[in-house]
């Protein structure tokens, strides 16, 4: 059998290596499909309907856009979770990527003690945002915290509506610019040293040569920080729910939804809506991002 | 490939060289500087933990955390028990080691297919894994929690009865949500392998199965090893799911049972700080000991190697 077997290009399959192939994509794929886009899918139908989650699928009566229309108007939470959530974006993309990228630019110059800064600065990207929570309860308690022992007050830094969000975010951004030092590390090592070079002959100063030369040719890294930071601002959760499961100042879109599907209340409608404004944000930024990551192919 | 500084570092150390009269020569000690501050500033809060994780509580009640002394391993002792976490650590480890091994293996498979044919749908299927990774999985609940509590399973299989509050189920979603991040990167990594590779195996009338597991694979060690590291970390440490899709205190994981050691009124930092440093251990030690691969997976999807 093997002998008459002919050699017609790498591509060639044999009946059974088909089947192989086949299972290769087809298992991953009805995964991914089942749990993935199936429920995104329901999410946005279910938004659109009154279910109460209790009675038998039959009973689902569509209402057009009536749960969007409450959210906007009759839904106390929303607007100030849009809020935090814009928030929490800007925090992220004005004070914590800029100081990754600060920290990035620092550790590359190479200074004897590299590793140590590097790792330093990293080792929040490891634990969980559950557990940072807890760690950062040891300086934002309003008892016993480091920072009421230090400057003498007595906010219930995780507890007070007013400043609770900003806790959260100091945490946040200890972590996220840990992560993106680590990006633009990665990106900054895949800068031609020829272009520093002729940049430096030319005599640019240092800060030119980066906002000018450098800068510019880690465009691919700017857009995937870009996205990433984007992503995980609207995918906050883990922090404020350990923190007090998103109420009192740290609602997020994110918790809300969460809240009508295992809280007391289950409004399934309601809460796909939420799920559905979110999953419209994020396509976008999908997108986008697997524009730049394809571009090459 | 490689993230060692040292490339780098001789180049920019060639840069650095102070030019005669330039900015650089006369602040050679600011950077450090600098730098140092920034790292201690990075690494006070896990520290100030780590100290007040052996430190009494009623002491530090009495003498406030600007104190020294009251040292004691009482918390871990407790910490351990209260928070039970023998339990909980076996439950990590009976998601997290399944959900890894099938996450590399189907994304291996993916990639696999990507890199090896040239199908048109490559990209397409590519996006369709990719996309899943990046949607927040609070607007995927609903229905995902609604079908887990729907299909029942055989008793055997889970003792919910239902995929519902099952590790197998926990395990499953894990894997959906990962298996994109790991055949994007995998599969870049596939394509810089050489086609001839394929092409003797070929000739010599190799399976696609062969090829998948005696060519392939071995070479993609290096990827698979830090996509391991990586996604040991980020499934040890996922919370939301097994949060809401597993109902019962006992089936934590880790992660999700640090909320045990807080009391309902009152709660003893030193004991929590003792919890955090418990369940930060094994991702510590995954951090310091295969830092290199954590490093060269994050920054794997994002470079393109």
């Amino acid at each position: 059998m093997a002998s008459k077997r002919r050699y017609r290009g790498i591509d060639q399959l044999s009946g059974r290596d088909k089947v192989v192939v086949g299972l290769m994509v087809v298992v991953p794929t009805l995964l991914v499909l089942w749990l993935v886009w199936i429920p995104a899918i329901g999410s946005v139908l279910l938004s659109f309907t009154n279910w109460d989650g209790i009675g038998p699928l039959s009973d689902i009566k569509s209402v057009g856009l009536q749960n969007y229309r409450d959210i906007a108007t009759i839904y106390p939470p929303f607007w100030p979770a849009i809020q935090h959530n814009l928030i929490w974006l800007a925090v992220m993309f004005f004070i914590a990527t800029p100081l990754g990228m600060l920290f990035a630019i620092l550790v590359d110059r190479g200074v004897a003690g590299t590793r140590f800064y590097q790792t330093s600065i990293y080792l929040p990207v490891v634990l969980s945002l559950a557990l940072i929570g807890f760690i950062w309860q040891l300086i934002y308690s309003r008892d016993q915290g480091l920072l009421n022992a230090i400057t003498g007050g007595t906010t219930d830094w995780y507890g007070d509506p007013s400043v609770n969000l900003w806790a959260a975010l100091v945490a946040a951004t200890w972590r996220h610019s840990g992560y993106i030092m680590l990006l633009y590390l990665a990106g900054l090592k895949g800068v031609d040293p020829s272009l520093r070079e002729a940049a430096r002959i030319d005599g640019a100063s240092e800060s030119t040569t980066f906002f000018r030369v450098i800068f510019p040719v880690m465009r691919p890294i700017n857009i995937i920080v870009l996205v990433v930071t984007f992503i995980e601002s609207l995918r906050a959760f883990d922090l404020v729910w350990v923190i007090n499961k998103g109420r009192n100042g740290l609602e997020l879109i994110s918790t809300l939804v969460t809240q009508n599907v295992v809280g007391e209340a289950s409004r399934i409608g309601f809460g796909s809506a939420l799920a559905t404004i979110m999953l419209a944000i994020s396509s976008v930024l999908v997108f986008i991002y697997l524009r730049i990551a394809m571009k090459e192919d | 490939m490689s993230v060692t500084a040292d490339p780098v570092q001789d180049r920019t150390q060639a840069l650095l060289k102070p030019r005669e009269g330039g900015p650089q020569s006369g602040r050679r000690w600011f950077l450090p500087v600098i730098l140092t501050v920034i790292s201690l500033i990075w690494l006070f809060p896990l520290l100030l933990a780590l100290v007040n994780s052996f430190r009494d509580y009623a002491y530090t009640a009495k003498n406030g955390y600007i104190s020294w002394g009251g040292f004691t391993l009482d918390n871990y002792k407790n910490a351990w028990s209260q928070g039970d976490f023998g339990l909980h650590f076996w439950n990590s480890f009976i998601i997290t080691v399944p959900a890894v091994l099938l996450t590399l293996f189907l994304s291996a498979c993916v990639a696999f297919v990507v890199a090896r044919f040239s199908w048109r749908i490559n990209l397409a299927l590519l996006g369709f894994f990719m996309a899943a990774n990046l949607l927040p999985p609070q607007a995927l609940l609903i229905p995902v929690y609604r079908m887990f509590r729907a299909i029942e399973v055989p008793f055997w299989f889970s003792e919910s009865g239902t995929l519902l509050n099952s590790f197998q189920g926990l395990i499953l979603v894990n894997v959906a949500f990962q298996t994109g991040f790991c055949a994007f990167v995998l599969s870049n990594y596939m394509k810089a392998l050489p086609k001839e590779l394929y092409e003797s195996a070929v000739i010599d009338g190799a399976s696609v199965t062969r090829q998948f597991f005696q060519i392939t694979l071995p070479l993609c060690r290096p990827a698979l090893a830090a996509l391991a590291v990586l996604q040991t970390t980020w499934i040890y440490n996922e919370f939301f799911w097994a949060t809401v899709l597993l109902q019962q205190g006992d089936k934590y994981p880790v992660t999700s049972s640090l909320n045990n050691l807080r009391g309902q009124f009152f709660t003893d930092n030193n004991l929590v700080a003792a919890g955090s440093m418990i369940i930060a251990i094994p991702t510590l030690v995954i951090f310091f000991v295969l830092q290199r691969h954590f490093v060269a997976g994050l920054t794997l999807g994002a470079t393109k190697g």
